[in-house]
């Protein structure tokens, strides 16, 4: 029988599924409403230089790459599911395009925390 | 051609609006809905780090696009939808475990409480702890 690629990618839907269900609403609120309303920090606490300085630091490169990443292969394992629920039976074109898609900005990601340098 | 082939002239049942129709489906695309919210919110921080990664000019004008009201609000509409996906994640968790020696909502509770805490030290430590 032929190995199914399946359970690497529902380890990473249930990694980002429990990483989003921990800390996704608070950072949706940090990040999308309080900071830009200038609530919990004044607007120069996260300017160029300190978000720069902050994104230097191998632990925040860390947690960069997991949220964004792992974010990205749990939204796209249940979207890519909710075709089906929606009449669009796709196969394995949509399964390429959709964990593709969260490869590809995986390693872009990987690419810019790099080149921001250490 | 196969002799299996349906008499029935190849009718569909339609699949339009199909979980409009009861609130048990209403909730089930509303979790399937966070997953739109989640990726879309990714990319905007994949954009902020790109941003960051060009300069200060991209990074203040990422910056001022998340100060419109419309990303206000897209932000509010996408936190209202991933605090639902938390719910359910954790109300279906003691569901994926064998067997319990206790109630399996203790599970729920500790995962919810888990996540409240976290939230407010996050917020906690961003209003008290970064100067």
């Amino acid at each position: 029988m032929k190995r199914s690629n399946e359970p690497v990618f529902w380890a990473l839907f249930g990694a980002g599924g429990m990483l989003s269900a921990l800390i996704g609403p608070v950072l949706i609120f940090v990040t999308g409403v309080a900071l830009p309303l200038g609530w919990l920090l004044p607007w120069p606490a996260w300017d160029h230089a300190r978000m720069l300085a902050l994104a230097q630091q191998p632990l925040a490169k860390l947690a960069l790459l997991a949220l964004i990443s792992l974010f990205l292969f749990h939204g796209c394992h249940r979207l890519l599911h909710s075709l089906h629920d929606l009449g669009v039976h796709a196969g394995r074109t949509a399964a390429i395009a959709f964990y593709g898609f969260a490869t590809v900005a995986t390693l872009i990601t990987a690419v810019l925390l790099l080149r921001i340098g250490f | 051609m196969s002799r299996h082939r349906s008499t029935a002239s190849g009718y569909v049942r339609p699949m339009a609006g199909w979980w409009r129709r009861n609130p048990y489906f209403l909730r089930y695309m509303a979790r399937e809905g966070s997953a739109l919210a989640l990726t879309a919110y990714a990319l905007v921080l994949l954009a902020g780090l790109a941003c960051l990664a060009q300069g200060e000019a991209a990074y203040e004008r990422w910056r001022a696009l998340l100060t419109t009201p419309l990303s206000i609000v897209l932000h509010l509409l996408a936190l209202a939808l991933v605090a639902y996906h938390a719910l359910t994640w954790f109300q279906v968790m003691p569901k994926t475990a064998p067997r319990l020696p206790f109630a399996p909502g203790l599970i729920t509770a500790a995962g919810l409480a888990a996540s409240a805490a976290l939230s407010l030290l996050l917020v906690a430590w961003l209003a008290w702890g970064v100067q």
